[in-house]
């Protein structure tokens, strides 16, 4: 393998890796409870890729490993076994997860994959034959152990339906080694795929190259998968430009020899004429590829590719630049459009055109925001992992529910919040929910569950880990925190939620024995750091006997909320449209000052505070008149007041942008942000005039 | 030269990767406030820009006079004249505001207007008087001498230092 395109090569095979590993992940563990056909084939589809692409890249240890593991699915698919231990299969699946998931790791760190799997493939190898021992019925099982590399290779079902197929595959200019891309196919295609030959027929020898570029790599084969699953295995060819496929009528009964006879005439064919397709074919769908491929060969090759790879990753700081140059079309755009020199001018058209600018900009805009924004899920589902080994090892019976996953934050949170999630679910399982024996005796249900839960709410994003284990000892903690000197007040001053917060101190722990999970303080206090650095905040609610609820709030910070542009003495404020419950006028005689001088008003029967928004910002010249201005009712948790405003401008999307550090905090408001015009819009947080 | 760098280098957030043969070693960006000529080494200046408008930020510190947006970056700005206890005046055409690099976040000063960016000898820079008389030179690190004139080099770690 030339060394000049590697590090690419495995910068892309690592990232491909993990998220195949990810997605590998959640199947298995979905599958624990028993694998469906559909998880089966996907299973085994994945590791089929791994397996490939870590052959192609001569990583060894990964490649054996998931070749055990493919051959064990490939069992599972083929016979269908009943009684099949899954749990055991479960474990054994991730043992070997793990170990490629380690060697890539090493890969990444620029090591050299030198684990020695044999263990792993040695307990998966014993599994499989345990398993073809279960099931009698099992004769012709010689198959798919062995990855040959001689090109025709043995079928394995004879008994299914055999198609023909041949193909024609371009490799895309320019990447080198061709008779090398095109020998890794011919050795991945599998152990589905029989009676292979190809053109040029001497793939070794560099001899081979020219060809290939010039004419396409011509390989035709037998095989009981369907054109589908064909097209989409071969699609996955690295360096794949553009791809043929055509499957000649369909052979049953066929006997190897004959039909060993029959493939060369067929490479003939296809050789003579790749888009004319063959002659006997009678599958719809060849003909439309090869109409395609001769009528407009570059607009398959895009489709070909639109299809191949959806997903491009990109560096985040690209995205923060474009998120910065955003902001500067924007103003430039506002500067050239209401420049005033234009101002005397008569320009019916010029303004047609500018308003056409500015929407596209404004798409452009938004889309360019939606960019940084990730869904929760992926954090969330690694969750599963983690309650599942540990109810294992625990011998606890705990389910995860997982609810909201598909709330969008920026990208630079997820990256810090996955940690402290993972800390408390963590503690939750170990301290919070009890052995099953005595949650039985508590009258509880046998199941101890957990509850992982996203939401927006207020313009913050929660993140609630709920679990219905005994909660607390806030007695223990107490004793615990008296002997660390942690008291700062007499003990009876202390609130519950002072007390509970004890727990995110470094180094405390109330468990008197460390387990490989907790009790050495350390988790918890890793929940504040990471919290900190993104200026989120958590807080416990525990009710002894019955659970412990954890509250992750994360900022704003950089995330994208629908807002409700506000007027006050001349500025912009934006107020998160989620607080927002109604908007009215208000009628003098619906207002009332009780004696301190708090103004309240009267809203269909109930009664609520009037913040007036320029006292608590000290601004001088906003409207004073309660009748004049506009009234807005806030709502933040289970309370709501009305909020004083000039007027409301309108409602729009944007981009929360931190006040500089210089600044600080300051209450009552969470952050700032940039509205069309380029003006700054101060973000009012809510929850602010709450917390008095 | 090394002793140079400890001596009035330190509010220079770039001075480590300074070489001694820095082509921004000793140039001042001058800039006026009142009757008054300070001086800022141009290695932490970013850019100068014309006075726009300030969005204000409520229940912040005096001196502090609100937000900017420079291209898409939010940065706070502060005025001089209110860090030195200075009367307001109306901003007007020569008003610019210098953007600066401290600690890693840019931050913008007021100033009444921009002189220069000028050259001052090591040997021209003086130590602030010690008798301490009052305390209104607590932003000044040194003086500086050209010809005639005197540019008070402002300190500003102190300058920008805040209550919080």
């Amino acid at each position: 393998m030339a060394d000049f395109d590697r590090d690419a090569m495995l910068e892309m095979f690592t990232f491909e890796m993990t998220l195949l590993l990810e997605q590998l992940e959640q199947n298995i563990i979905q599958g624990e409870t028993g694998y469906t056909m559909s998880e089966i084939n996907e299973i085994f589809r994945i590791m089929h890729t791994i397996k490939g692409s870590a052959s192609m890249m001569l990583f060894d240890s990964i490649s054996t490993c998931s070749h055990a593991i493919e051959d064990l699915f490939f069992y599972l698919r083929e016979h269908n076994p009943e009684n099949v231990d899954y749990s055991t299969l479960t474990d054994i699946v991730l043992a070997g997860m793990d170990f490629v998931r380690n060697e890539i790791a090493k890969i990444s760190h620029g090591e050299k994959p030198d684990g020695d799997g044999s263990d792993i493939i040695a307990t998966i190898k014993e599994f499989l034959n345990h398993l073809k021992g279960g099931s009698s019925s099992d004769t012709d099982s010689s198959s798919a152990t062995v990855s040959d590399a001689v090109p025709v290779k043995k079928s394995s079902s004879e008994s299914r339906v055999m198609n023909k197929f041949n193909a024609l595959i371009r490799f895309q200019d320019g990447c080198e080694m061709e008779n090398v891309r095109a020998y890794t196919l011919v050795h991945n295609l599998g152990d589905d795929i029989t009676q292979v030959t190809h053109s040029p027929m001497d793939l070794v020898s560099e001899e081979a190259i020219e060809p290939i570029r010039a004419n396409g790599f011509e390989l035709s084969f037998s095989s009981v998968l369907t054109y589908d699953e064909i097209k989409e295995m071969l699609e996955r060819t690295i360096y794949l430009d553009s791809l043929a496929l055509t499957m000649a009528s369909p052979d049953a009964s066929a006997v190897a020899e004959q039909e060993a006879a029959e493939v060369p005439q067929d490479a003939a064919i296809a050789a003579a004429d790749a888009s004319s397709a063959v002659s006997s074919d009678n599958d719809p769908k060849s003909i439309d590829t090869a109409k395609m491929v001769a009528a407009n060969p570059s607009m398959e090759d895009a489709n070909k590719k639109s299809s191949a790879q959806k997903v491009i990753s990109v560096n985040v700081s690209k995205l923060d630049q474009l998120l910065n140059l955003m902001g500067e079309l924007v103003i430039s755009e506002a500067m050239v459009t209401q420049n005033p020199e234009l101002e005397s001018l008569e320009l019916e058209s010029f303004h047609k055109e500018a308003r056409q600018l500015r929407k596209i900009i404004n798409e452009i805009q938004d889309n360019v925001m939606s960019m940084r924004m990730i869904p929760l899920s992926t954090t969330f589902f690694k969750m599963h992992r983690i309650v599942r080994d540990m109810c294992k090892q625990l011998s606890k019976d705990i389910k995860l529910d997982v609810i909201g996953e598909e709330t969008e934050v920026d990208k630079n949170i997820t990256e810090h919040i996955a940690d402290p999630i993972m800390h408390i679910i963590r503690n939750s399982i170990d301290h919070g929910i009890e052995m099953p024996q005595d949650r039985v005796a508590k009258g509880k249900p046998e199941k101890g569950t957990v509850l992982l839960e996203a939401k927006n709410a207020g313009g913050d994003v929660l993140i609630i880990i709920k679990d219905d284990g005994k909660g607390l000892d806030r007695d223990k903690i107490m004793t615990k925190a008296k002997n660390a000197g942690l008291l700062r007040k007499p003990e009876s001053e202390y609130t519950d939620k002072e007390i509970n917060s004890f727990i995110f101190l470094p180094g405390f722990s109330t468990n008197a024995q460390v387990t490989s999970y907790s009790g050495r303080g350390v988790g918890m206090d890793v929940v504040n750091n990471n919290l900190e650095v993104i200026g989120g905040s958590v807080i416990v609610d525990s009710v002894p006997g019955e659970g412990t609820t954890f509250t992750l709030k994360i900022p704003l910070t950089l995330a994208i909320i629908e807002g409700m542009t506000i007027l006050m003495g001349g500025a912009k404020y934006t107020i998160p449209i989620v607080s927002i419950k109604q908007s009215f006028k208000a009628k003098n005689e619906d207002i009332f000052t009780d004696p301190d001088g708090n103004e309240m008003i009267k809203v269909r029967g109930e009664v609520y505070n009037v913040v007036r928004l320029c006292d608590v910002f000290g601004i001088d010249n906003a409207i004073r008149d309660l009748e004049e201005g506009i009234m807005i009712m806030l709502e933040n948790g289970d309370q709501t007041v009305c909020l004083f405003a000039d007027e409301l401008v309108g409602e729009q999307q944007v981009v929360v942008k931190t006040l500089s550090k210089y600044i600080g905090k300051v209450r009552g408001i969470s952050g700032c942000t940039l509205l069309g015009n380029g003006d700054i819009s101060l973000i009012i947080d809510v929850g602010g005039f709450f917390d008095k | 030269m090394v002793t140079d760098d400890q001596e009035y280098g330190m509010y220079n957030s770039h001075s480590e990767f300074d070489t001694p043969e820095d082509t921004t070693k000793g140039q001042f960006l001058t800039f006026a406030v009142e009757d008054e000529v300070y001086g800022v080494e141009i290695s932490s200046i970013k850019e100068i820009i014309s006075i726009c408008e300030i969005t204000k930020v409520p229940l912040t510190e005096a001196h502090i006079k609100g937000i900017i947006n420079l291209r898409g970056e939010i940065i706070p700005v502060i005025d001089i004249r209110a860090r030195f206890l200075k009367p307001d005046v109306e901003y007007d055409d020569l008003t610019c505001i210098v953007v600066v690099e401290y600690a890693r976040y840019s931050l913008g000063l007021i100033v009444d207007r921009v002189n220069e960016v000028m050259h001052i000898d090591d040997e021209n820079i003086l130590m602030p008087p010690n008798a301490k008389l009052s305390h209104h030179n607590q932003y000044i690190r040194n003086i500086g001498k050209s010809g005639d004139n005197v540019i008070l080099l402002l300190d500003l770690d102190k300058l920008l230092e805040t209550e919080h």
